[in-house]
């Protein structure tokens, strides 16, 4: 069942992304309590393992869920269905994917 | 609510059928403790007797008075005048998301067969000649069976819904909202039948949470909550790996 399978792929990678939210803004607003450049923080992320999975795995749900909302937009809004719907949200899946980890790597890999 | 209404309401109503209409334009003088139903009842007496409309109990129990009233589903039987006027203005429509027969009259086969694809018929588990089941009042499956039982099929809900209105193969509210109650009869020997299939394309995973049926039944009941017990029960289901 496609749209069970999806719905719960949804949910799930919601239940993912609230956490790693919180995380990120927690971590921002902590860090930056006495000002803090992009070097600086450029300095703690590069070469770390742990921000890179965290970054890694945020990505990815962010990818999977904002396809799935925007599948059953195109759905809905634009009347699209079959392939053409599929394989459009699959490109912006795909798209979504490949800006987020490049961001994850210029974030902690190496300079 | 408007205390005094100004003589005469001016009444638009939708005329025609599902090839198309138009508004026509009435002068309805107005009455104490006046319905929109009373209104439209006036109009098809006195000014235009070939205006086609349903009604039939008159007192909010049947469900098939129900039309576009300002732009919102209302039961047009319980619906004083003074609480939706608009100035002195009323516009009466058939009921959105419905394919119109004549006028305000609308076709609701599609309603009705959906309940039917939801799987909403009792099917018991026990013949006339077991005992009565016993199920006690405090019994959580009964309690969510109650707020969900007093729907009298009017199809507001159904008119209400933006999801209805994108996705024609959506089950709706009603059907939806009866097939929970149904869930948690335990009388019942369909449950599975029925989830599967209200988790099908266009069941309840469809449903984005927005409300309206809720704001707009006229018994105050909360479909949006009867479907998201379904969802949860599917949720459930599948991650037990329960055959879906």
């Amino acid at each position: 069942m496609t749209e069970l399978r999806l719905y719960l792929a949804q949910r799930i990678s919601a239940a993912i992304m609230v956490p790693l939210v919180l995380l990120h803004i927690g971590v921002m607003i902590y860090a930056i309590q006495g000002g803090l450049s992009a070097e600086e923080i450029l300095g703690r992320t590069r070469g770390s393992l742990l921000w890179g999975v965290v970054y890694g795995i945020f990505v990815l749900a962010v990818a999977l869920h904002a396809a799935i909302g925007l599948r059953n937009i195109l759905r809905e809004w634009c009347s699209l269905q079959g392939v053409l719907l599929n394989t459009l949200s699959w490109i912006f899946a795909a798209g979504s994917l490949v800006m987020g980890l490049r961001a994850v790597a210029a974030v902690v890999g190496s300079a | 609510m408007q205390d005094s209404i100004a003589n005469p309401i001016r009444v638009k109503v939708w005329r025609g059928d599902a090839g198309g209409g138009r508004f026509a334009d009435f002068d309805v003088p107005p009455q104490p403790a006046q319905t929109v139903l009373d209104v439209v009842t006036w109009i098809q007496r006195n000014a235009d007797a070939s205006l086609s409309y349903r009604f039939a109990c008159r007192v909010g129990m049947c469900g098939s008075c129900a039309m576009m009233v300002n732009g919102a589903p209302r039961w047009t039987c319980r619906t004083h005048v003074n609480k939706v006027i608009d100035g002195n203005r009323l516009t009466i429509e058939p009921l959105r998301n419905l394919p119109v027969i004549k006028d305000l009259a609308c076709d609701m086969s599609g309603f009705f067969e959906k309940w039917k694809q939801a799987e909403g018929q009792f099917a018991g588990s026990a013949s006339r000649h077991q005992p009565v089941a016993a199920i006690s009042p405090r019994d959580w499956q009964r309690g969510a069976a109650n707020a969900a039982i007093e729907c009298i099929n009017c199809a507001i809900c159904y008119a209400a819904c933006d999801v209805v209105a994108w996705n024609r193969e959506y089950l709706g509210p009603a059907a939806l909202n009866r097939a929970w109650s149904l869930q948690n009869d335990t009388r019942d020997r369909r449950h599975s039948e029925r989830l599967q299939a209200v988790t099908a394309d266009g069941g309840c995973l469809q449903c984005h949470s927005q409300q309206g049926c809720a704001a707009h039944c006229p018994n105050e009941l909360n479909p949006t909550a009867s479907i998201a017990g379904l969802k949860r029960m599917v949720t459930v289901g599948s991650l037990r790996r329960k055959k879906l």
